[in-house]
């Protein structure tokens, strides 16, 4: 599954690199090795009709990755921690089947971007924040440390999972190579004048513009820009309904001793108030595990999600800049009296590269999509389950109650009211 | 009556088997059970509640509300006829002041409670106002439950104003004011709030008093903290209906999930807007435990009643006591206790034979009166202990048989709660899924 196809001499360009991703791309779909051909066909379908059903069945997984073991070290300059990963692969690019490496942040950071490097067309999903808010005390507090931990792992997942980016040289440099094996890996690579030269000129393209902005781009866009407020929204929601949920357990655990105090000075009524006091115990116990289960599962995909759209906007924007260097490219050709010649192989090849952009991005547009309708059905399915098993469990503490007081009190009522 | 307001909870309280109805009933029952007069004959109710403007003792123009008092007798009713009830307008401030005179004329009795004067124990979105109409409900409903106590009571039914209150508009302040009660009013407040040390107080009615402290206190804590919890569950609650603003608004740029969006969004808002009925029908069991806060003011006044005719007899007792040890000094001249007279007789020398025969004469006149005021207050004291214990017990079975309903209900309302969550996070799992 290597991109040995069309392989340039040369440094390699976004556009080689592309070529590479292509083919590899291809080879699941259908034979067809000729890339002028499937360029066309990109063109002419819309991205959304690629089903990629064969890599999402789990039977295909070929590679399976988990980040735990969460551990702090200390140095005499700083303190951080390192995550085990573990990766079990029958892929034959790997030299092993197994590995177990030890990983910081800075590593998974350094992957992320190296993956976007090599794949700016592709939507790679965002790591968790760098630093939280409250401080840095705060980033070896246990909680922190486990909703990084889970993060880290499905950022791995989600590329493993990516029929493109789980080819990447890096990704595999990352899961098998030994620390210091990874530190002379890193130093390879294009410098830090030439990324700031690469980012020069995109900031310069974005300035220009694009001026015939593709409609179905058109589209996304707006899609992007909407879904990142209603998403940004529900994460806000969602952490606001945690806030009133821990606020009403704390007045809870005032509420239930209060029935309790109250047993203290009654006789006939012992039994009923310290029942009730009981029941709102266990109501207490059960709401605790109700904010749990939003902090553990619904939080963490809305937050992602919401990161994830400056990815998207930021995969958008690298299209439009492709776009923007072909149509001033263009215009140059038209208004300049320069080598006309020239100018034209550069147009060309600058409109190979849009088309293949175009195309890269509209099919992992589609898969985006389905993930993304994926993991938010499934944690709001999740959430909604919990909250009916948090509803079921009060309702048959509550039921307890109520069957031992009539029992209690059969004989002062009326059994024929008691049915 | 009373089961009928409660009836239209009933039909939102789906599938409970004791409903709220069955529980008034049951009290309603047991109040008519109780040997009372005057509601086996009168079938009595607070049906309304009016705006009236007017002007007050100082000429001013006020707001104030008033409560429609009907009264049907129950044998017209037997016959098969259905008359119209006699009906009058009453203020709150009236119904104060058939309670005052009812504390006042009958001081053994535990008193029943008016419904608070003004909201206490208010969460944020529970109005603290007056004349805020749910407010104004809950008075009428706890002004009802007033009457019905009263005129279930076996002592109390049987009073003249208190009939006269029910069935007559006019001229019924004047009638109150007539029994006098009201000089008799002053001296209780006074009583009640004095501090005075009794030596031999009947040790059930300290252990009453401490207990009606108690439960003053931890009733009181206890609706203070209800109402944070249910302004919390508010609070949560509302939250969730801007999921259904924000599920709508995210549904119209989705295809595929838009229609399992908009669907999971309405539901959202149900849950949202459900919690307004849910702590409404919490006020009611918050009112149940305002009611016995107000008892447990009721029922220290009686303990301390005794505690005051106790200490008037000890007081008595002791002044006959030193009534008697003077007439014996006197009559033997022999001074075993410190006196002024005795102090001015040996600096001033004695007094005349003539002197001391008025003076022995005035104090038998008062040992003789002495006499008769501590067997009166001996008397008055045992009556006093003998008919507040006993209405002390017939609180106590009532309190423990209400109270015992009120958590009882409260269980319903809470599994209730559970029951309607159970449906609306289904109905939402399966838009969910849909998406």
């Amino acid at each position: 599954m290597s991109g040995t196809i069309g392989e340039p001499t040369g440094p390699p360009t976004q556009a080689n690199a592309m070529a590479a991703d292509i083919s590899g791309q291809m080879l699941d779909l259908d034979e067809d090795e000729d890339l002028e051909v499937f360029s066309k066909k990109a063109s002419l379908t819309d991205g959304s009709a690629f089903e990629f059903e064969e890599e999402d069945d789990s039977d295909c997984k070929d590679i399976f990755v988990t980040v735990d073991n969460p551990e702090s070290h200390i140095t005499a300059v700083e303190t951080f921690i390192t995550y085990r990963v573990l990766t079990k692969t029958t892929r034959s690019e790997f030299d092993s089947p197994e590995y177990e490496v030890r990983r910081r942040y800075q590593d998974f950071d350094w992957l992320r971007g190296k993956l976007e490097e090599a794949h700016p067309m592709l939507i790679v999903h965002p790591l968790p924040e760098k630093f939280v808010v409250k401080g840095m005390v705060e980033r070896f507090n246990g909680d922190f440390i486990e909703t990084r931990r889970k993060a880290l792992h499905k950022f791995l997942n989600r590329i493993a999972d990516h029929p493109i980016l789980s080819c990447s040289e890096d990704f595999k440099v990352f899961l098998s190579a030994q620390v210091w094996e990874l530190t002379s890996y890193k130093k390879q690579g294009p410098g830090f004048l030439s990324r700031m030269g690469e980012t020069v000129r995109a900031v310069a393209n974005s300035v220009r513009g694009v001026k015939n902005r593709p409609e179905e781009f058109a589209a996304i866009q707006m899609y992007v820009e909407a879904f990142s407020n209603k998403i940004t929204n529900l994460d806000k929601v969602t952490q606001r309904i945690v806030k009133e949920q821990k606020e009403y357990m704390e007045e809870l655990k005032e509420y239930a001793p209060s029935y309790t105090l109250w047993s203290g000075s009654e006789e006939e009524l012992v039994g009923p108030l310290k029942g009730v006091a009981s029941c709102i115990e266990r109501c207490c116990k059960e709401t605790e595990e109700q904010v749990n289960q939003l902090s553990d599962t619904l939080v963490p995909s809305l937050h992602e999600y919401a990161l994830c759209s400056e990815t998207l906007k930021a995969v958008l924007r690298r299209r439009d800049n492709i776009q923007a260097e072909f149509e001033a490219k263009n215009e140059a050709l038209a208004t300049r009296k320069v080598d006309q010649d020239a100018l034209k192989e550069d147009i060309g090849k600058l409109e190979d590269r849009m088309e293949l952009a175009n195309s890269a991005l509209k099919v992992d547009w589609s898969r985006w999509q389905r993930c993304m309708r994926g993991d938010l059905k499934t944690a709001f399915v999740s959430t909604a389950q919990k909250n009916v098993d948090y509803y079921e469990k009060c309702l048959a503490v509550w039921e307890t109650f109520l069957v031992s007081q009539r029992t209690e009190g059969c004989e002062d009522a009326d059994p024929d009211q008691l049915s | 009556m009373m089961a009928e307001a409660v009836n239209e909870k009933t039909a939102q309280i789906e599938g409970s088997e004791l409903a709220h109805t069955e529980l008034e009933n049951n009290k309603n029952k047991t109040m008519v059970e109780e040997g009372s007069s005057l509601l086996r004959r009168l079938e009595i109710s607070v049906a309304e509640a009016e705006k009236r403007t007017g002007k007050n003792t100082v000429n001013m123009q006020e707001t104030f509300t008033v409560y429609l008092v009907e009264t049907r007798p129950i044998d017209a009713m037997k016959e098969g006829h259905n008359p119209a009830p006699d009906s009058l307008w009453r203020r709150y401030s009236e119904f104060e002041l058939l309670r005052n005179y009812l504390l006042v004329t009958y001081p053994y009795i535990v008193v029943p409670p008016l419904p608070e004067k003004r909201a206490e124990f208010v969460w944020h979105k529970l109005s603290a106002d007056n004349m805020d109409p749910d407010f104004v409900e809950r008075r009428r409903v706890g002004l009802e439950n007033f009457l019905l106590r009263i005129a279930s009571h076996s002592v109390l039914s049987n009073d003249k104003i208190l009939y006269h209150f029910l069935t007559k508009e006019h001229g019924w302040k004047e009638a109150v004011y007539e029994t006098g009660f009201q000089a008799k009013a002053d001296s209780r407040i006074k009583a009640l709030s004095a501090t005075f040390r009794v030596k031999n107080p009947d040790k059930r009615f300290t252990e009453m008093r401490h207990y009606s402290d108690e439960l003053q206190s931890i009733t009181s804590h206890l609706l203070r903290v209800r109402a944070r919890v249910a302004d919390r569950l508010y609070g949560v609650y509302k939250v969730h209906g801007n999921y259904g603003r924000v599920f709508s608004e995210w549904s119209a740029i989705e295809k595929e999930m838009g229609d399992g969006l908009q669907s999971a969004g309405h539901h959202m808002d149900a849950y949202a807007a459900s919690v307004d009925d849910i702590l409404e029908e919490e006020e009611h069991y918050a009112d149940q435990l305002k009611e016995y806060l107000f008892y447990a003011e009721a029922l220290r006044a009686v303990c301390r009643k005794h505690e005051l005719i106790q200490y008037e007899l000890e007081t008595a007792s002791s002044d006959l006591i030193s009534k008697k040890q003077q007439r014996e000094e006197l009559a033997t001249g022999m001074v075993r206790t410190f006196s002024f007279k005795g102090m001015t007789n040996k600096l001033f020398g004695q007094e005349s034979p003539e002197q001391r025969e008025a003076r022995l004469s005035l104090l038998e006149d008062q040992i003789v009166e002495g006499e008769e005021t501590v067997k009166e207050k001996t008397l008055e004291s045992q009556e006093y202990v003998k008919c507040a214990w006993v209405d002390i017990q017939r609180f106590k079975e009532q309190k423990d048989r209400d109270l015992r309903e009120a958590l009882i209900s409260y269980a319903i309302m809470q599994i209730s709660l559970c029951k309607k969550g159970i449906q609306v996070w289904s109905n939402a799992k399966e838009c969910f899924q849909k998406m």
